[in-house]
């Protein structure tokens, strides 16, 4: 086994779509999640790697058609820094600012942290709820992938292993609301014990209402019992309860290294609770 | 920072207060990269070394198996065959092997079994994956009161415990408490190079604390005298304990193979090994049952300690010492009975770690005055100001302390600078009138608490620690002590006391480098000892310099030395500890002097606890330490910001979860310390009640912050939520539990076993 397996470094898309035609590559962003698991002997390396860091295709965050779209190598550090992620959302740049470290967020990538699929990812509720869309890119051309479908099981995604994430299309709703908490350890570089993000809107009763959840289950989800509980319903202590109870009894958490599931249950509820009742 | 003098007591000048302060020795070369630390050695040649360890926690040896499609001629392999002295670790009892060999029993998961070295690391890195170990299960043992291996234990009895807890009037309390491991997390992981000599002998350059422990064990280890043993301390990136010890096991490992392959070997760990093999604080379960009267007196304490070593003894009997003596707080109370013992798991053995048992059984004993208080609805203030030691006060040991025992001293400071009744009455307030949806609660927390200066008991008699002052040939001053510096500021202080003495400035006065070559044995740099002992050994040494040069030149020092160095030639004074005047300590009936002197601690904090999470954010904590004299004001200050934050770690967040006896959180991205935004203010305070005999009253500041800590912080969360949280860390999830009336999580420090 080798540390450095070897590194294809595509300039444009085509090339990389043809080294990755030509053999199996581990698409390569940031490096901030990789290069951990290279030197940690954390599983077998891949037996080679796609860097895509000269992609600058992917790079940018543009209002389009409707939508925010950012570039799947957009930095965390530059979603923090972007007015229209603040303005369009704002969940999502509260989630990429609790991300590591600020070296982390300077090299680690939106495209990245979808790819990884981590259960814990903290953008990856917020993409839920906001129901983005992942656009991927592939020899057969692009296709659209609802954030709903894209983590199928445990840290893995829907793409082929010839296609690659370009970018993330997050519609623009007018009159809807975020909200983001995240619960670490401690107040930075922490990985999520529990991560909740939720979009919504009022007329006063509650509409499209999307509740989702990191690090409570083997991937990202949304809560469709607690969703549908308010769907449609007066904002009253009773809908709050019957939302909260319906998430309780939807949730199946574990037991790991940084928390345990009668925590995660407890604190679940509790965080959107507490939402619900801001919100209210 | 404030620097309080005692009341009643003049601030008398006292040697080494030089001002300005010195700057921090080898400040400038860590700042500007150029200080070398062990990886940053050059051995032309090297090769590189690793340790395959055991995978399972308990199990009988029968076969190093080596894939024969490699060739192995390209790496050197070591086990127990190639060892050419005794197959052990020396340290207090000889149980640990260098090496498992086969037919041997595997204790731990992270047990030592074959070493091996490479040229590069590639090559080495393939060759670890090609050694199989054969193993034949044994049963693990993982809950500490279930072991039936007892590496040591103590009853300390002073009146009649049981008489005062049944007498009228008496209100008793009991609760028992768990506290799990914590790591030191030392910036610089372990590190060792060994570099075989011409002569048969072997010299090792690594990170480490205690030079003369290595190299006592490389001698047993490898068959080697004295003169053939070598041990030099590169610079150190902390040690908190860390490097006491199992820097032993690592130099054998590298010399072992150096000696194979006939190269330097460089044994360099990654903090991925590091935490996975290495000592922690040992895991405790302490129970208490106290007697106090409506008035606030504690009449009695029945305190039950038991300490979980681990695999093998290594230094526990000494953290266990340290844990009895300090088990009840410092209280005067009439009947006390500790009974104590160290006990064997299959886990990886547990160490020294900054407080070395005290920390622990302090954390029990807060908290139990806390409970006492509340039963008896006293303020936890009034209630350790009725029962803190004052002078003539008498320890479970029979020891009747000195005019220094500066317990109401620090807790009157700490109870002004915090203002600690107001606060106190103000989240009282907010208490009673919070409302079943208030998002936040604040708490105020105090603690006081006591710390044994140096070794425990006759240690300090039995080590006779020799410290050096050499005036040489050519007019320069130099120190030669094994006293390491790993950040604290041993190279700081030591100049500056003995420049003091001398009359000249601390920069006339050099540090030989720690090299066991070099230097006299003046003990390890453990037990808060290396101001007090070695430092005082150090101003004696100084004074009879003096002396001898003021004799010869009839001139003052300063003005003389030169002079006399030119006339005169060298002259070298070996100044060697000698027991403290009155002081003495009885091992046979463990009473007497279990300390030359106590240091006094009282911390208060404030936190703030999210009543959605139960995440604890601890606001400030006001520290205030006595630490006999500060030498180095900023330097002790920087020592008590230090202690208290990893102090909050362990009262927060730091914790090691178990699976089969390997540690879950065993990299950076599961084991968690505070970072700067998690720290509070710290607002510390120095306290001066000297230690009358030692020449420069001090007594030692490493690990009096630490005993403090976390009892406070988890009583501020007890005044924020009412909950009472007897095991460490007092984690979200264990305060949630006690919130919401939920089933905790395991008790910390114990191993599950994984489904089969």
């Amino acid at each position: 086994m080798h540390v450095e397996p070897p590194v294809g470094s595509p300039r444009s898309l085509e090339e990389a779509y043809g080294l990755l035609a030509s053999a199996p590559h581990r698409p390569l962003a940031g490096g901030t999640d990789m290069l951990v698991q290279l030197t940690g002997e954390l599983g077998p390396a891949p037996e080679r790697v796609l860097d895509l860091w000269r992609l600058d295709e992917l790079r940018g965050i543009r209002v389009e058609g409707g939508a925010l779209e950012v570039g799947a190598l957009t930095t965390h550090a530059q979603i923090r820094r972007s007015e229209a992620c603040a303005a369009h959302a704002p969940t999502l740049v509260a989630a990429v600012a609790t991300i590591g470290a600020a070296q982390i967020q300077n090299r680690g990538t939106i495209g990245g942290n979808v790819m990884n699929a981590s259960p814990a990812g903290d953008t990856l509720p917020v993409l839920l709820a906001l129901d983005a869309v992942l656009v991927a890119g592939g020899p057969r051309g692009e296709r659209s992938i609802p954030a709903v479908g894209f983590w199928p099981a445990y840290r893995s995604t829907a793409l082929a292993p010839d296609e690659l994430l370009l970018r993330v299309r997050i519609p623009i709703v007018d009159g809807r609301r975020q909200a983001f908490r995240k619960v670490g350890t401690r107040r930075a570089q922490a990985i999520s014990k529990v991560v909740l993000a939720a979009a919504w809107r009022r007329d006063p009763a509650w509409r499209d209402v999307r509740i989702a959840f990191g690090s409570v289950a083997a991937t990202p989800i949304r809560a469709t019992a607690a969703e549908a509980a308010l769907e449609g319903a007066p904002p009253t202590a009773a809908s709050i309860d019957r939302a909260v109870a319906a998430l309780l009894a939807e949730l199946r958490p574990i037991d790991d290294v940084r928390s345990t599931a009668a925590y995660r249950l407890e604190v679940s509820g509790r965080i959107l609770r507490r939402l619900l009742e801001d919100a209210s | 920072m404030t620097i309080q003098a005692p009341a009643g007591r003049p601030a008398a000048p006292t040697p080494g207060h030089a001002t300005p302060l010195p700057l921090r020795r080898e400040g400038p070369a860590k700042l500007t990269g150029q200080a070398l630390y062990t990886d940053d050695l050059v051995f032309p040649g090297a090769w590189y070394g690793a340790t395959i360890r055991s995978t399972v926690p308990h199990a009988r040896l029968l076969a190093i198996e080596l894939d024969p499609a490699f060739d192995w001629g390209r790496v050197a392999v070591v086990t127990a065959d190639d060892i050419a002295g005794r197959n052990v670790v020396a340290s207090i009892a000889e149980d640990q092997p260098i090496l498992v060999p086969v037919g041997g029993e595997i204790r731990h998961q992270a047990e030592p079994v074959v070493l091996l070295a490479a040229a590069d690391r590639d090559t080495l890195r393939e060759a670890r994956r090609l050694v199989s170990l054969r193993t034949e299960p044994l049963p693990p043992v993982f809950d500490p009161l279930a072991s039936t291996v007892v590496f040591a234990h103590h009853a300390l009895v002073k009146g009649d415990v049981e008489a005062a807890l049944a007498a009228d009037g008496v209100v008793v309390v009991e609760a028992t408490y768990r506290v799990g491991h914590q790591e030191q997390l030392y910036i610089e992981n372990n590190a060792m190079i060994a570099i075989p000599r011409g002569d048969g002998g072997m010299t090792v350059h690594g990170s480490l604390q205690c030079p003369f422990y290595v190299h006592r064990a490389l001698r047993t280890g490898l068959g080697l005298d004295d003169a053939h043993a070598q041990v030099v301390q590169a610079e150190t990136g902390g040690g908190f304990g860390g490097k006491e010890e199992y820097p032993s096991m690592i130099a054998l490992h590298a010399a072992l193979l150096a000696r194979r392959t006939g190269r330097p070997v460089r044994m360099i760990y990654d903090r991925h090994e590091d935490l996975a093999a290495t000592t922690k604080r040992h895991p405790a379960v302490i129970r208490h049952r106290t007697g106090v009267r409506r008035d606030g007196t504690i009449v009695a304490q029945d305190i039950e300690l038991v300490l979980d070593g681990g695999a093998y003894t290594t230094l526990t009997p000494v953290v266990l010492s340290r844990a009895t003596i300090h088990a009840g707080g410092p209280y005067d109370v009439p009947n006390v009975r500790i009974r104590s013992r160290a006990v064997a798991t299959n886990t990886p053995p547990n160490g020294a770690f900054r407080g070395f048992g005290a920390p622990q059984a302090e954390f029990a004993a807060e908290m139990q005055v806390g409970r006492c208080a509340e039963a008896i609805g006293m303020s936890p203030l009034e209630i350790r100001r009725r029962n803190a030691y004052r002078a003539a006060g008498v320890t479970p040991t029979g020891q009747v302390l000195h005019d220094d025992a500066a317990a109401l001293e620090v807790l009157e400071r700490a109870a002004e600078a915090s203002e600690f009744d107001w606060v106190r009455a103000r989240t009282a307030a907010e208490r009673a009138g919070r409302g079943p949806r208030a998002r936040t609660a604040r708490g105020i927390g105090l603690a006081l608490g006591w710390h044994g200066a140096g070794f425990t008991g006759s240690g300090e008699a039995k080590m006779g620690s020799v410290a050096s002052i050499e005036l040489t040939g050519d007019g320069r001053i130099r120190i030669l002590t094994a006293s390491t510096e790993m950040g604290q500021g041993t190279k700081t202080i030591f100049p500056q006391l003995v420049a003091a003495e001398l009359g000249v400035d601390p920069d006339d006065v050099e540090m030989a480098p720690q090299d066991t070559s070099l230097v006299p044995d003046s003990g390890p740099t453990v037990a808060s000892r290396t101001a007090m002992v070695v430092g005082g050994l150090l101003v004696h040494a100084a004074r009879r310099l003096k002396a001898d040069v003021e004799g010869r030149t009839g001139r003052p020092f300063e003005l003389s030395w030169r002079d006399d160095a030119r006339d005169h030639g060298p002259t070298r004074i070996d100044e060697r500890f000698s027991p403290y005047p009155g002081r003495s300590f009885d091992d046979a009936t463990y009473s007497g002097d279990a300390y030359p002197a106590f240091g006094w601690a009282a911390a208060v904090a404030e936190v703030e606890v999210d009543l959605d999470t139960a995440e604890v954010t601890v606001l400030s904590v006001v520290a205030v330490d006595d630490v006999g004299r500060a030498i180095h004001p900023v330097l002790c200050e920087g020592q008590v910001e230090g202690g208290t934050l990893q102090a909050v770690g362990y009262a927060t967040i730091e914790e090691i979860k178990l699976v089969d006896g390997r540690y879950l959180n065993d990299r950076l991205q599961t084991y968690l310390i505070p970072t700067s935004l998690d720290a509070p203010r710290i607002e510390t305070i120095l306290v001066e009640a000297p230690f009358e005999d030692a020449p420069h009253g001090a007594k030692g500041v490493g690990e009096l912050p630490m005993d403090v800590g976390a009892p406070a912080v988890v009583a501020a969360i007890h005044d924020a939520t009412g909950a009472w949280i007897d095991d460490l860390p007092a984690s979200p999830e264990r305060i949630i539990a006690a919130l919401a009336g939920i089933a905790p999580p395991g008790p910390p420090g114990m191993s599950t076993v994984s489904a089969p």
